[in-house]
């Protein structure tokens, strides 16, 4: 009998022998070949063609002189070129994608793009009359009744084709609630933390704000003092997260919000992430006045390389009558847009925002219901806490603050140990974690927390998903020690190598489209 | 619950053993920290769920049965989301499940989405002749709001004058976004023309003025001149911002040619489906200037070399430009937005080329030529603006008719046809106006089908 090998007694445990594509792809315009079609445009008939010079009213400035220097390629060419730019990406599908935290990478269900992708969504114009469109706006009432109900809040807008853009809909719908009762040029402050998505900031001077920053205090938790000396009859709001990226629940929120409603002020909850906290705790209970959450986190819909998404906007009755325009309205079964009241901000973006992202949410949400979403963050949170035990094993790996206690979605760590020991850095390893298959990410600046880590498992990932993870940040640890040349020049697996980042912020040798580095190796001299 | 598919700890053995692993009894303990009066007292009440994939098909699928949609009726929707015929690859690729599920990977196992998008924004670039383009953002409404933040920021002045003739809803995003830090003033349109008034635009700009913002062709499908309404906004100084309909580029003149400082619109019509609008993405494009460079808020893809020779790298420009890097002591701000669309656009305009994306800007202002022909020749029509030269969409007028829009359009669509969009709110002094859009999608018969049936409902 010949000798038969069990294979799976070689495979090494802890880290994949991972190489992703590498196809070392040319830019697509030195793919271009002269008189090649990619696709033809269907003709005018004779009776059109002779309808006379179209264009010939304008002024000649009016009219293209030029082609566009386009690249002409066949179409197998183009389609494959695509393709491969595809395999070059690490999609969430591919990997355990638990390392971009604050940011909930679970599982988006096929079946929901298979749904959004039918003519009965894709081939409908957003001006089309209420009654042709039936459908499509009771998927929208439903979803804006689902979100009232996990909010507790009263009115709802799924305007907003963001996280950030819901944000600036909230503090905007802030702005004019003061203005309604006169006190909008005595309430120029807005009081966030430094733990909030720095949208909450940004959004808030965008609107006309000043901006006041808390910090955390010993434990982690926003300042309660700090903000009781901030809050004063200038504040017009406090914009902020719950939990906060370190995932530590505040439980003194309510006196955050107390305090703030004691000056007049509103609050505003930034639940773009509230993957953990489904069925288990709402902004009503915890009094906020506005909150918004993100489809294209909790709900399930996809991330698309950064959007298309829906930033939800959730508000109590008096903050309604500020709601973007057009408005849902349902009587007796029957759908109908309508304008925003006379005290609306007005339009946040395009018609009533990005339907089949809705779509796809409202399926998730049909598909689970109210028990299953409950389940959904239950096992979020105890992937999470289950995750914080183990990778705390790894010798150098910290999670700052509020030590023994639970966390909710995510949890903040901390490298530094590792980092003055070794010299490795997060953002290294990060890096080094690609040419295993798996995403990481360091967090949003500034680093509060040294050498910062964030991770976020969700309900998606299996046990064993969660340890495959692990074991890579146990071997990147390893490594860090006996080898950290390796990781201090990493990735090796990946497409391409470490990019001279120098370049980009460099207005004499930066170039943001292909012509602008033509040009600028042309005057060079090196085109 | 029972287990669910999509969470693969929910089997009770499974959940059961990591619990125990963190030494907790039920996962209830995770929750300590949440004050009883904080937490949901009865369970989430929402409706009976669809457990099983088919049934959930079932349920959407009759939904969406109830919409009547654009592949089965005739349609001459416009007004800034357009039907086009989007080729197969476009859904190929945006549907490949590594660009629809990425997000914020790095420049290194993200390559492939740096690479698409660096030549998304270096195609648009082609088109638009310019050497800078944004990453997506929101819609064209979004780009519209930031560039005159852009400019006004750039100049250090207020005032912003705004054509009449741009899309309202436009105006409302811009004026809602500008709000806490611009003055908008609108410049009016003569109403026999549909083009903006030039001595009363000369009268209003001024040395506040940080920029004129102007659509070409317009909202109601007009062509404003362009070299007299850059030159006008640069002799006090301000920066001259063009609004464009990226598709109409394939005949019209480049913005930049006729002094367009700042480029904005949507990428909708570049092979994305309508989606009830959930398609649009923006665009915002400028020359290579690094003092309007650096007042992006959006992100900004460059290539670079790597460590190792002859291989293409990408990654952020000017990075700390952004909220990202420095909360709101960025540009406005930045987030997820409408980034694949951007490179499904990209894909479009791979696909077209010079010839494709000339020929079908072409056949698109014949056909529209054809109609506006056509329709003028029925009794009691008018062609709002009928001296001026049109691209894509134009304002008809049924005043002659006795009759509303709203009746106009309620006749078509028994015979499954979506009229044009009702100006009459809006646009109050078009009287019982609707703005006609046309694209490659129209054959002959169905221009002669939608005057036939217009004809036929001004008898009945």
């Amino acid at each position: 009998m010949k000798t038969m090998e069990n294979i799976a007694s070689h495979r090494q445990q802890s880290v994949r022998r991972y190489h992703q594509a590498r196809w070392d792809e040319p830019v697509i315009f030195e793919l271009s070949q002269p008189g090649e079609r990619g696709i033809l445009v269907p003709e005018v008939e004779p009776a059109i063609a002779q309808a006379g010079q179209p264009l010939a009213g304008l002024p000649a400035s009016m009219l293209r002189q030029h082609p566009p220097a386009l690249p002409e390629m066949s179409q197998n060419r183009v389609l494959r070129h695509y393709l491969r730019l595809s395999q070059e990406t690490l999609g969430a599908d591919l990997n355990v994608d638990v390392g971009q935290g604050t940011c909930t990478m679970k599982y988006n269900p096929k079946i929901n793009d298979q749904l959004a992708r039918q003519p009965g969504m894709s081939e409908l114009h957003p001006r089309q009359p209420d009654s042709t469109v039936q459908g499509i706006l009771e998927v929208i009432g439903k979803l804006e009744g689902v979100m009232r109900e996990v909010s507790g809040m009263d009115a709802v807008s799924l305007q907003p084709r963001g996280g950030s853009q819901a944000i600036f809909a909230n503090i905007s719908m802030v702005r004019a609630w003061h203005e309604s009762r006169g006190e909008a040029g005595q309430r120029d402050e807005i009081i966030t933390t430094i733990f909030s998505h720095p949208s909450d900031a940004a959004c808030a001077k965008l609107v006309g704000y000043k901006v006041i920053t808390i910090y955390p205090d010993a434990d982690g938790y926003p300042d309660l003092a700090a903000l009781k000396a901030a809050v004063s009859p200038r504040t017009a709001a406090l914009v902020i997260t719950n939990p906060e990226d370190t995932g530590i629940f505040n439980s003194r929120i309510r006196e955050f919000v107390d305090a703030v409603h004691a000056v007049g002020g509103l609050c505003v909850y930034d639940q773009a992430n509230a993957n953990g906290l489904l069925g288990i705790a709402r902004a009503r209970e915890a009094g906020f006045d506005l909150c918004h959450f993100n489809l294209h986190k909790t709900f399930a819909t996809p991330h698309a390389c950064g959007g298309p998404a829906v930033g939800a906007v959730c508000c109590t009755a008096q903050l309604a009558p500020f709601l973007p325009g057009p408005l849902l309205r349902e009587q007796h079964g029957r759908y109908q847009l309508v304008k925003g009241g006379e005290q609306s901000i007005g339009k946040i973006s395009s018609f009533a925002g990005a339907a089949p992202i809705m779509l796809r949410a409202y399926a998730w949400i049909m598909n689970l219901g109210g028990e299953g979403l409950r389940t959904v963050s239950e096992i979020a949170v105890l992937n999470n806490n289950y995750m914080m035990h183990e990778l705390l094993k790894i010798d150098g790996m910290a999670a700052p603050y509020a030590p023994g206690k639970r966390r909710i979605e995510q949890v903040r760590y901390s490298w530094s140990a590792l980092t003055e020991a070794t010299g490795v850095t997060s953002e290294e390893i990060g890096l080094r974690a690609a040419d295993f298959g798996v995403h990481y990410w360091t967090s949003h600046h500034p680093y509060l927390v040294p050498e910062p880590a964030t991770i976020e498992p969700t309900e998606s990932y299996s046990r064993a998903d969660l340890d495959e993870f692990i074991g890579v940040m146990r071997h990147i640890a390893g490594e860090a020690r006996s080898n950290p040349d390796v990781v201090k020049t990493a990735p090796h697996n990946c497409p391409t190598h470490r990019v001279q980042g120098d370049v980009l912020d460099d207005p004499e040798r930066w170039a943001i489209t292909w012509r602008a580095y033509q040009r600028k190796l042309g005057e060079r001299g090196l085109a | 619950m029972a287990t669910h598919p999509y969470i693969p700890n929910s089997v009770p053995a499974v959940r059961d053993a990591m619990l125990r692993e963190v030494g907790a009894t039920s996962t209830e303990e995770f929750f300590a920290d949440i004050p009883a009066a904080l937490r949901m007292q009865s369970p989430l009440d929402l409706p009976a769920p669809h457990l099983s994939e088919a049934r959930l098909k079932r349920h959407v699928d009759g939904l969406l049965r109830k919409n009547q949609h654009c592949g089965v009726h005739l349609s001459f929707l416009g007004g800034g989301c357009y039907q086009h015929h989007v080729p197969a690859v476009c859904d190929e690729i945006n549907g490949r499940s590594e660009f629809a599920t990425a997000y914020a990977g790095e420049p290194y196992d993200d390559h492939g989405r740096f690479q698409a998008l660096f030549e998304y924004c270096s195609m648009m670039g082609a088109l638009l002749e310019m050497d800078v383009v944004n990453v997506p953002v929101y819609d064209g409404m979004q780009a519209a709001a930031t560039t005159v933040r852009m400019a006004s920021r750039h100049t250090g002045r207020r005032r912003v004058l705004v054509a009449g003739n741009i899309n309202p809803d436009k105006l409302s995003v811009m004026r809602n976004y500008g709000r806490a830090d611009l003055d908008f003033v609108i410049a009016p349109f003569d109403a026999a023309t549909g083009l903006l008034d030039q001595t009363a635009l000369a009268s209003l700009l001024d040395q506040e003025t940080a920029a004129l913002y102007v659509d070409v062709p317009s909202f109601l499908g007009t062509i404003d001149d362009g070299a007299a309404l850059a030159a006008a906004a640069h002799a006090v100084g301000a920066l001259f911002v063009v609004g464009v309909d990226p598709l109409s580029l394939g005949v019209l003149a480049t913005p930049a040619s006729y002094g367009a400082d700042i480029v904005c619109g949507d990428i909708q019509p570049l092979g994305m489906h309508m989606n009830y609008g959930g398609g649009q993405g923006g665009f915002i494009a400028s020359h290579d200037d690094p003092a309007i460079v650096m007042q992006y808020p959006s992100r900004l893809f460059g290539i670079a070399p790597t460590s190792v020779p002859g291989e293409y790298g990408f990654g952020d420009v000017a990075y700390s430009r952004t909220s990202f890097d420095k909360r709101e002591n960025g540009n406005e701000f930045v987030g997820t937005a409408a980034a694949l669309w951007g490179i499904t656009a990209g894909v479009f305009l791979a696909l077209m080329g010079p010839q494709g994306m000339g020929e079908l800007a072409t056949g698109i202002a014949q056909r529209t030529a054809y109609a506006k022909q056509r329709l003028a020749r029925i009794p009691g029509l008018r062609i709002a603006h009928g001296g001026s030269c049109h691209f894509r969409e134009f304002a008809v007028n049924f005043d002659g008719t006795g009759l509303p829009v709203a009746a106009i359009n309620a006749a078509l669509l028994k015979q499954g046809v979506f009229g044009g969009h009702d100006l009459s709110a809006d646009f109050p002094a078009l009287g019982q106006s609707a703005l006609y859009a046309f694209s490659e999608v129209h054959t002959q018969e169905d221009i002669d089908l939608l005057c036939a049936t217009i004809e036929k409902a001004i008898q009945q």
